[in-house]
């Protein structure tokens, strides 16, 4: 017992010393290096034509309304609350999955006057942090004629945006090709 | 190009780069633990805690050591997340409450990182970086210490010394970890990954909303999560959170980051018995469960099988757009093969063979390629029974590696093999008896059985991921699963390093025509036989109560 309470003291003076240079000087390292690329360290944010900060390129949020490109089901606090991240963590065989699917697959298709069977998986389904900046340029697609018909812009201006936002793959194949909600709607209030 | 083609391009690249780190870093590792220089850091370190760094323990003394400083470190963690409203940067959080605290303190000291609590919602940034992140190094450099240990035992013959634990763990952590951590801390900040103080950032969002976006010293903490296959997530999404993982190519650097440095240990391991084909054989085993459970479960996602994934067109569902479908399973397979329990996908939503599939791969034991140490270590013990089993095919004393298996050796590795399955089946067993075991559950049906039989066993098998259906901070979770993690963490070290010593303690045994090499395919097939035999005739009621019954539904 003599023994094993030497041992700790010893651990507990090792561990306080490691505290200092673990704890406290390697998380500071990084910041102090992370000020050369201030943009990235602080959170990647957005400023609209005005200048004003209108949220991070990296946390999706929600955007209700005809006029807009809609984000996917957030399943983060009450959709897209970056404070409460998280997945539904339903499994593939509740019943309450498959009805909170079939519901928002029919809404999409109604929304935007699509046919039910070509609504993309992502805008049915919710993203595991419930912060997914991104949906799949086939959901942008979809949303295009119903998004230009409410600003009464073109359609193939519309399009053209989508294809201007699509980012593909890095190097061709590393990450899935992808479209930025929120860049692709400050682009739109650019053009609107 | 198709998704499927991408992602075997990825998968291939994610190869090449482990590939590529294998001799540097493994044989980096050797020269760490087998130098007799201490650096002037390291010095400075042993004088301030009154160690003696040129002191050899006994095994005994090294299960001392590691005991006693894995509880001072429990006891620290615990009052940190209790008394964190003190701490600065604590943004206003209250302390943790106790049984959480307490779960939360063992699952770092263990590194499990099982989280019952919501980072952004619990903790501040004071009491992530003093309390877990210093605890995401040091129980990594643990885990690697008692691997290192019971190497040392096949190679040092009739002395009763193992090394000394303090040291293996200051030179892990100063000289592997560290220095690691900051290069990816470095490359994941590039990426986008933040590290900053600030407090949350209300903002106006485009269409009018409000929105509070965190902050916090997120890189710093996510190199060494992954690096030291710790896993614990500085936001409640863990790696599907965007701060944390911002892109498809830190994706892919992560899922590199969990499995470099388990594999590379076989390089170690192969430099310091002086045949690096022995380390080859043990890497071969690692592999092809590692590529067998990664490709079934890509297969399994793409399937979508399920009635909602089936009616959604995909299996999106807990999955993040940038990572897709198979990048997302092969992280899933990596995570939960490293011990590590990071997630970049939600793991409860995954297709029923999927999630089945990242079960089975925890309760093999963690040897595909298993936790930094732990999956060495592990993986030997089954090698220990595989030549015990062949040993009895032809009647011999089994032998590896020149040391002699005999009945006290073979006791110790029983107990080893029986614990783990044990703790996981008995937890489950408790749990699905229990009112309060039952009352967490969150999905109906056989995928409830699931969630529980998942947190048991990533529990004892000190993973930390989780199908997080399941409500987990309730005082019989937090206790329960706090008593799986310490009983599966340490009862094993306590038997790894009693063998290390006996074994150390013999000569060496000339190989004859009888001995079994252990270098060959067909020791390879053995081990990879008794890990599958052994995981099958344990687990396979559990499993076709639980993700079979789920996927034949």
């Amino acid at each position: 017992m003599n023994l094993l309470l030497r041992q700790a003291w010893s651990g507990l003076r090792l561990l306080l010393a490691f505290t200092v240079i673990l704890g406290v000087a390697y998380p500071v390292a990084v910041f102090a290096v992370g000020r050369f690329i201030p943009a990235q360290s602080d959170g990647s944010y957005v400023t609209d034509a005005q200048g004003r900060v209108v949220g991070s390129a990296l946390i999706g949020q929600a955007f209700e309304g005809p006029e807009w490109f809609q984000s996917r089901p957030s399943a983060a606090g009450a959709g897209y609350d970056s404070l409460a991240s998280g997945g539904s963590n339903l499994a593939a065989d509740n019943p309450d999955l498959v009805s909170v699917v079939a519901h928002r697959k029919a809404a999409v298709a109604a929304r935007d006057g699509a046919d039910p069977a070509s609504v993309p998986a992502d805008a049915v389904t919710a993203s595991g942090s419930g912060l997914d900046p991104d949906i799949s340029p086939e959901y942008a697609m979809l949303q295009v004629a119903r998004v230009a018909a409410s600003r009464a812009l073109d359609p193939a201006r519309v399009r053209a945006l989508v294809e201007e936002q699509t980012q593909g793959r890095l190097l061709g194949f590393i990450g899935e090709p992808r479209v930025n909600v929120l860049a692709l709607n400050l682009a739109l209030e650019r053009a609107t | 190009m198709t998704t499927t083609a991408a992602g075997v391009l990825q998968f291939a690249l994610i190869v090449l780069a482990l590939a590529i780190a294998y001799r540097p870093v493994g044989d980096y590792l050797a020269r760490v633990v087998e130098s007799p220089r201490h650096l002037g850091i390291e010095k400075l370190l042993y004088r301030v805690s009154g160690i003696d760094p040129n002191a050899d323990q006994r095994w005994s003394a090294y299960v001392r050591s590691v005991l006693a400083f894995s509880g001072v470190a429990i006891l620290v963690v615990f009052a940190v997340l209790r008394l964190q409203a003190y701490l600065p940067y604590s943004l206003g959080h209250e302390g943790m409450s106790p049984l959480q605290a307490l779960n939360t303190a063992v699952s770092f000291v263990t590194n499990t990182n099982w989280q019952s609590y919501s980072g952004e919602q619990t903790l501040g940034y004071g009491a992530q970086m003093v309390a877990l992140a210093v605890q995401n190094f040091l129980s990594s450099a643990v885990g690697i210490a008692i691997a290192v240990a019971l190497v040392r035992g096949l190679v040092r013959t009739h002395t009763d010394r193992l090394g000394n634990f303090w040291v293996d763990v200051t030179r892990l952590t100063l000289r592997v970890l560290l220095p690691g951590a900051l290069v990816f801390a470095l490359v994941l900040l590039i990426g986008g990954v933040v590290q900053n103080f600030a407090d949350t950032t209300a903002v106006t969002t485009l269409a009018g909303g409000a929105q509070a976006i965190p902050g916090g010293p997120v890189a710093s903490q996510e190199a060494i999560k992954l690096l030291g296959t710790n896993g614990g997530g500085f936001f409640n999404a863990n790696s599907a959170h965007p701060f944390e993982n911002p892109s498809g190519w830190t994706n892919l650097i992560e899922i590199f980051l969990l499995l470099v440095i388990p594999f590379s240990l076989t390089r170690m391991f192969g430099r310091m018995v002086g045949d690096v084909r022995q380390g080859y054989a043990v890497l071969a085993v690692m592999v092809a469960l590692w590529t067998a459970v990664t490709s079934l479960t890509v297969w399994a996602e793409l399937s979508h099988a399920g009635p909602a994934l089936q009616l959604a067109g995909g299996a999106m569902e807990g999955k993040e757009v940038r990572f897709g479908v198979p990048m997302s399973a092969v992280f899933a397979s990596a995570t939960t093969g490293t011990s590590s329990g990071a997630v970049d996908a939600m793991h409860s939503s995954f297709t029923a063979g999927g999630g089945g599939l990242l079960l089975l791969n925890m309760v093999l034991g963690e040897v595909s390629p298993g936790g930094v140490g732990s999956g060495l270590y592990g993986v030997l013990m089954v090698a220990f029974v595989a030549v015990f089993v062949a040993g009895l095919m032809v009647g011999r004393t089994p032998e590896y590696l020149g040391k002699r298996l005999r009945p006290r050796e073979m006791k110790l590795v029983s107990l080893y093999i029986l614990l783990t399955p044990s703790l996981v089946l008995a937890g489950l067993g408790i749990a699905m008896a229990s009112t309060v075991g039952l009352s967490s559950i969150l999905n109906p049906g056989p995928h409830g059985l699931s969630e529980v039989f998942y947190a048991f066993a990533s529990a004892s098998n000190n993973n930390g991921s989780a199908f997080a259906g399941l409500d987990a901070d309730t005082s019989f979770y937090n206790v329960g699963l706090a008593v799986a993690m310490a009983l599966g963490r340490f009862l094993p070290i306590c038997f790894v390093l009693a063998l290390a010593g006996s074994l150390a303690s013999q000569g060496t045994v000339q190989p004859s025509a009888g001995t079994l090499p252990t270098h060959r395919p067909q020791f390879v097939l053995l081990v990879i036989g008794v890990i599958l035999l052994v995981a099958g005739l344990t687990f396979v009621p559990a499993l076709a109560l639980g993700p079979i019954a789920e996927a034949l539904s």
